[in-house]
């Protein structure tokens, strides 16, 4: 059943200061909308139970990315299209910028927001992966003040965040101690391009005398939340990547995730997916080949 | 409530923003879809309402020159901007060449996604005047036609970007 616009309130503050301020006042009752790409798509099916909505999209101090010496801040109303046109972000972030291109088609990349895809928090969002395997940290404002977060643990289960019901997310940080990393991501859909992961995976890693010096491996559509395979890293650590180590990666990628059986994938597929993708990604480390 | 804002609410407002070059001005209800606002109150029927969800791209048009979905746009996001339609592409009864070219290689059949299509094949050249067929098909990605197979399509923009070149 279509909603019908007469039974929503919409407002477009100005600016962040009094957007929080409206957050404040009623915790939980204003729901934020950005390139609506999300929040339009629940509204049209007559499923958005949010009533009160606040725009802030385009909102200047959520759209610009920051070139910091060690970090880059990507506000987090900056658009898909927003991070693929931006050379920084496009030099030292390959893992971001070819989850951006996956994600819709140009219409929805010029709308939906990096911040967004955070916010709503699919375990088959493309960009979330990306972001753990960077170590992103979140800045998350409110008429109380800022903190700043890892987003390691920011998903607390399926579409559950640690953000408090009167905050908004301003800054997605980036660190650029990986710019040198070897960088490999993949995306598994039923189709090239216009489709929901059944698999995604980014992960970065380096090399030291033929020894895996370090490694980050993220996945999504495996868990209720996108997950770091912090075990298959540990296991992986200091070793020579070998068929036997890759064997070991695998099995131990397979125990981290939670997969589950739904309308794009199996849980069977989803493991052994994985299990390849982790593998694939050492070996293409050990190589040095190009893998985005 | 203290907090100041700055427009909208859920009482129908007046907004105005420019459509093909025209000064319009509304009265609706905030979350009003940009698509319906398009069609029911300005009469410009030519973004067509697929999918309502941003995956068919059949509604799309541009915003301050960026490629959208009309359906995906509550009205009050677009107070103020530049909305171009397939309307405003033609100039009078002259063409533009991407329109053209859809008549001449067969790219338009039903028609319902004809329209954006060429809005997003617009939207391509704008941003890369000599694209290559991976960039075409990525550019048209989020069009979805269930008639044409696309080859004609993605045939009509090719022949657009020459004519653009040798002119």
């Amino acid at each position: 059943m279509r909603s019908d616009p007469a039974d929503y309130e919409l407002v477009a503050p100005a600016n962040l200061q009094e957007i929080v301020a409206l957050l404040a006042e009623e915790p939980g009752t204003w729901l934020p909308i950005a390139g609506g790409t999300d929040v339009m798509v629940q509204y049209a099916a007559g499923k958005l139970s949010a009533r009160k909505l606040v725009s802030i999209w385009n909102l200047p101090e959520l759209r610009h990315i920051e070139v910091l010496a060690d970090e880059v801040r990507i506000g987090a109303g900056c658009t898909y299209t927003d991070l693929r046109e931006n050379e920084t972000v496009g030099r030292e972030f390959p893992l971001l910028v070819s989850a951006a291109s996956w994600t819709g088609g140009i219409a929805n990349q010029n709308r939906g927001t990096l911040g967004g895809n955070v916010v709503n928090a699919s375990p088959a969002a493309d960009s979330l992966p990306a972001l753990l395997a960077y170590e992103a940290e979140l800045i998350l404002v409110s008429i109380r003040g800022e903190r700043r977060v890892p987003y390691l643990d920011f998903h607390t289960d399926y579409k559950k965040t640690k953000l408090a019901s009167d905050e908004l997310i301003r800054d997605i940080c980036l660190s650029r101690r990986f710019s040198e990393y070897f960088s490999y991501t993949r995306k598994v859909g039923a189709r090239q391009a216009q489709a929901i992961s059944k698999v995604c995976v980014a992960a970065l890693g380096r090399l030291d005398g033929g020894k895996v010096k370090d490694v980050r491996i993220a996945v999504g559509s495996v868990a209720p939340v996108p997950l770091r395979l912090l075990e298959t890293e540990r296991i992986v650590q200091g070793k020579a990547i070998e068929p036997s180590l890759l064997l070991l990666a695998k099995k131990i990628a397979v125990a981290e995730i939670r997969p589950i059986d739904d309308i794009r994938s199996t849980m069977r597929y989803r493991s052994t997916v994985v299990g390849n993708l982790v593998a694939e990604f050492l070996e293409k480390l050990r190589a040095n080949e190009p893998a985005i | 409530m203290t907090t100041n804002i700055s427009s909208g609410g859920r009482a129908k407002c007046e907004l105005s923003f420019t459509v093909n070059g025209e000064r319009r001005t509304v009265r609706v209800h905030p979350m009003e879809r940009l698509l319906d606002v398009l069609r029911q109150e300005l009469a410009l029927t030519g973004a067509k309402e697929g999918c309502a969800e941003g995956e068919c791209g059949s509604c799309s048009v541009l915003m301050d020159g960026a490629l959208v979905n009309s359906c995906l746009v509550p009205i009050l996001q677009a107070k103020s901007a530049n909305i171009v339609t397939i309307e405003g592409l033609a100039a009078g009864a002259q063409l533009n060449c991407l329109q053209e070219a859809f008549l001449d290689f067969g790219g338009a059949q039903c028609g319902i996604c004809t329209p954006g299509m060429i809005l997003a094949a617009s939207h391509l050249l704008q941003r890369n005047p000599q694209p290559t067929i991976g960039d075409i098909r990525e550019g048209l990605s989020g069009n979805l036609c269930r008639c044409t197979g696309y080859v004609q399509i993605f045939d009509a923009v090719a022949k657009a970007v020459q004519f653009k070149a040798r002119t």
